[in-house]
């Protein structure tokens, strides 16, 4: 089995500005984003060669490609819409990325948006299931708060020492957020408010649950061997992982609600591409799937950054702050930017990219060469881990 | 000997202080409570919480029939038997049957199975009867009324009471009905009601039942007799010669309310439980006519044990707090619309019911792993349809984890989401806790099935399973 490591350069991304867009469509916010990407690249939109859509939301489905084709007026290449949950944005980078590798296409644009602010529901919804009473009423709150009242129970933290742990997590996003002019949400918040906001689904409150926004990003991919053609600081992919279980976890015997195994996986699947050992050590920043912040938690311990049971040491410790050890969710994350589900890969895939060009602004992390992007999704059933790097090697 | 094997019974947990209706309205309390059936129950998952409490410990391969009989059938066309036949995972090849629009639909379901038993031709038929009708609001009904069911397992052999004579008669009284256009029940003026109809009745047919059978009052240890309200049943009594304060049994107005086509089962259960060998029992219902019982306690009622019935369903209670709950429950109010994004499929319902209606998890024969639902590929060891059904719904378990979630909307937010794992074999279970108080949900608590309603989408009612707290 070959290694995508540093086959791929992203060479030009965008991003719109992440919020409750009422004043905008679907169409509106991946103009903005595509011809950020167009002019960072530096190409004319007639040299992208085949294009990877990410999106998720019920409107799109069997719609194929149209929904990009439209806004983009891209005519006459193949368009292929995907989604895979919450890693859908992923997805589309991913896919892309091999169709180049292959060396089918020279350059390509993987583009991931949703619109969630037009269903007139202020979620992601409720029992979107299967079947139709098995997953009645699963929202992705419960199905995260099962994580939280289950890792606080197997590793004795009270509920007051459990929502303190994760109320901190939300305190550093927010604080990071603050500085990120494209962030649906800009300010800080204590930790009292974020203790004391009322409960959405127990022992998550308000502030342990990211944003419902509204949002679009873009990557532009070429072969590595061409990218210094385009730009003098391309990306390079080091390593995608991507993991998906066999059903969810809510029926398999013997899960331990603790942590999850797709994130494991899909880690050390990229972990070995990029040739990465300890991952505390080797990773610089970390953009992850704070979908809540007991997601965040246990990331922490799936991705290798903190041995198991041990997060909230880490957290205590302010390993994970913009100017702590390992830097995460230096833009603010999902709690900040929300989570347009087909978006948000890419959008993370934005931070890093820009904090390892030395664009990263105030929220500038030292000396960046590797970046980590997580999405963790389904059930949770699926996770991606991407790696990228600003040397070749 | 043709009688009873077993018995069953179900009042649902919700009880309602009939001062919050008077209240609500500045009527007159009539006092006591009565019971609700929760906004996820309704007259076939009550039928099915009594014939589950009848048939478990029982020979299910043995039941040959399952009779409904309901006054508030879910269904006017589609048999409720057969939905509550598979639910208590009896065999297919049975005879189910409705019995509906009367109130005497409970009594005349036993008569009918006993016909049957008596004939030869079936050897033991279940019996469920379940009601949750509607009173019009402000109405003394709506005080009277309650919810509930029973179910009994008749049969000819180790009967823990014999079923001597039967005796009806019939006759033809728009007293207290409902039309194909109602929603509430409709009665008479009340004393014509009463004389004419009630005490009229039930008189001709006890007394055409003891000339027949050459029994005096004093024969019998239980009088249980079909009670509209608190009081008529007991002049009744005494107008028949009975003494109500040691033979008439209990009519549970004041504590449960009159649970309509399920009544003279439930208060029958409720004599059973209390009776000894050799008691003579007087059943006697009501519904335009009206249908008499007379039966013989045998020894093997000391066996009986295990059962909820009536007397163990008493004590469960959480009291209603408010009347606009009862309302939001009945639905009797619109409450603002719901995002739910489920797919309604008959024929998804059906090809599952394995697991959706008879709770069957998959125990693997390589590995022993129990997995619901049904699994045709292993979860442990990947071998495909190596596995034997078993049944998780008369299983306990414990709360694995959980949430308390105010997201997910619903009549009685919050929602209260589990991950149950199952006695047997540390199957998991996601299911909803219902019939329980938030606050108290914890780690570990131990939980039993419980079959509910769920939703109307696709214009079919749709039923799974939840958990609650055991009892």
């Amino acid at each position: 089995m070959e290694s995508i490591k540093d086959k791929i350069a992203i060479i030009g991304m965008g991003c719109c500005k992440f919020g409750e867009n009422w004043n905008k469509g679907p169409e509106d916010m991946i103009i903005e984003a595509a011809y950020e990407a167009y002019e960072d690249a530096g190409i004319d939109p007639k040299d992208i060669q085949a294009a990877w859509l990410g999106t998720v939301g019920a409107h799109w489905i069997g719609m194929g490609g149209l929904a990009l084709a439209e806004p983009l007026k891209l005519q006459g290449i193949p368009i292929t819409r995907v989604e895979n949950w919450c890693a859908t944005g992923h997805e589309a980078l991913r896919n892309a990325s091999f169709a180049v590798a292959c060396g089918m296409y020279d350059i390509a644009i993987a583009v991931g948006f949703e619109k969630l602010k037009d269903t007139g529901f202020p979620g992601l919804g409720v029992g979107r299931g299967m079947h139709p009473v098995m997953e009645m009423r699963r929202t992705a709150p419960s199905s995260f708060a099962f994580i939280a009242t289950r890792y606080f129970h197997t590793y004795g933290l009270s509920l007051e020492e459990g929502k303190e742990t994760i109320a901190k997590i939300a305190v550093k996003n927010h604080k990071n957020g603050s500085m990120h002019p494209k962030a649906h949400f800009q300010r800080e918040i204590t930790l009292e408010q974020a203790v004391k906001a009322p409960i959405i689904a127990s022992p998550l409150g308000l502030f342990d649950c990211c944003g419902n926004s509204d949002g679009a990003a873009v990557a532009i991919i070429t072969r590595a061997d061409l990218a210094k053609k385009f730009r003098d600081d391309p990306i390079y992919i080091k390593g995608i992982g991507v993991s998906q279980n066999s059903m969810m976890p809510h029926f398999q015997p013997g899960f331990d609600w603790t942590g999850f195994e797709v994130t494991q996986i899909a880690a050390k699947q990229a972990y070995e591409q990029a040739g990465i050992k300890n991952p505390r050590k080797e990773i610089d920043l970390a953009v992850v799937h704070d979908c809540f912040t007991i997601t965040e938690l246990i990331i922490y311990e799936d991705l290798g950054f903190s041995p198991k049971g041990k997060a909230k040491e880490d957290v205590d410790a302010g390993t994970f702050a913009l100017d702590g050890e390992l830097p995460v969710n230096t833009d603010g994350g999902l709690k900040c930017f929300g989570h347009p589900v087909g978006a948000s890969g890419l959008r993370m895939s934005y931070e890093i990219y820009k904090q390892l060009q030395g664009k990263g602004d105030k929220r500038q992390v030292k000396n960046a060469e590797i970046g980590l992007a997580h999405t963790l999704g389904g059930h949770p059933s699926v996770s991606c881990v991407m790696l990228y790097g600003n040397d070749r090697g | 000997m043709v009688g009873i094997k077993s018995y069953g019974a179900y009042i649902p947990i919700s009880r309602m202080n009939r001062d919050i209706i008077g209240n609500a309205w500045g009527t007159r309390s009539i006092g006591g409570e009565r019971s609700v059936a929760n906004y996820d129950e309704d007259s076939l998952s009550m039928a099915v919480e009594a014939a589950l409490d009848c048939i478990n410990g029982e020979d299910r391969q043995g039941v040959e029939g399952l009779f409904f009989a309901s006054t508030t059938s879910p269904y006017k066309e589609k048999a409720c038997s057969s939905i509550v036949a598979t639910v208590a995972d009896l065999n297919k090849e049975i005879w189910t049957s409705d019995f509906a629009n009367s109130l005497r639909a409970g009594t005349s379901a036993v008569r009918a199975a006993l016909n049957a038993i008596k004939s030869g031709e079936a050897k033991s038929i279940m019996v469920t009867a379940a009601d949750c009708r509607l009173g019009t609001p402000r109405s003394v009904d709506e005080q009277t009324f309650g919810d509930g069911a029973a179910a009994l397992l008749l049969g000819d052999s180790d009967v823990i009471a014999t079923i001597e004579d039967v005796y009806s008669v019939s006759d033809d009284i728009t007293d207290v009905w409902r039309t194909d256009q109602d929603t509430f029940v409709r009665s008479w003026e009340d004393r014509w009601v009463m004389v004419n109809g009630y005490t009229k009745n039930m008189k001709a047919a006890i007394s055409g039942i003891m000339k027949k059978s050459g029994l005096m009052p004093k024969d019998f240890a239980k009088v249980v007799l079909y009670s509209p309200d608190a009081r008529s049943h007991v002049d009744l009594a005494k107008s028949l010669g009975f003494d109500p304060k040691t033979q008439l049994q209990d009519s549970l107005i004041t504590t449960i309310g009159n649970v309509g086509s399920a009544q003279s089962l439930v208060l029958l259960v409720s004599a059973l439980e209390e009776a000894k060998p050799g008691d003579k029992i007087l059943l006697a219902s009501y519904g335009d006519g009206s249908d008499v019982f007379i039966l013989q306690v045998t020894d093997a009622i000391e066996g009986v044990k295990n059962k909820r019935g009536v007397k163990k369903s008493m004590g469960l209670k959480m009291m209603l707090p408010s009347y606009e709950k009862y309302l939001a429950y009945r639905q009797l109010v619109s409450l603002p619309e719901e995002f739910i994004k489920l797919f309604p499929s008959a024929s998804v319902m059906w090809r599952t019911q394995k697991w959706v209606l008879r709770c069957h998890g998959s125990k693997c024969k390589h590995c022993g792993l129990v997995s619901f639902p049904i699994q045709r590929v292993c979860f442990g060891c990947h071998s495909r349809d190596e596995f034997e059904e078993v049944r998780l719904s008369d299983k306990k378990g414990k709360v694995f984890t959980y949430s308390l979630d105010n997201l997910a909307g619903g009549i009685d937010p919050p929602t209260v989401q589990t991950i149950v794992e199952s006695d047997e074999g540390g199957a998991r279970i996601y299911c909803l806790m219902t019939d329980c108080n938030p606050k108290e949900v914890k780690v570990g608590l131990p939980v039993e099935m419980t079959f509910r309603r769920f939703h109307r989408e696709g214009g079919f009612y749709n039923y799974f399973w939840k958990c609650r707290p055991a009892r």
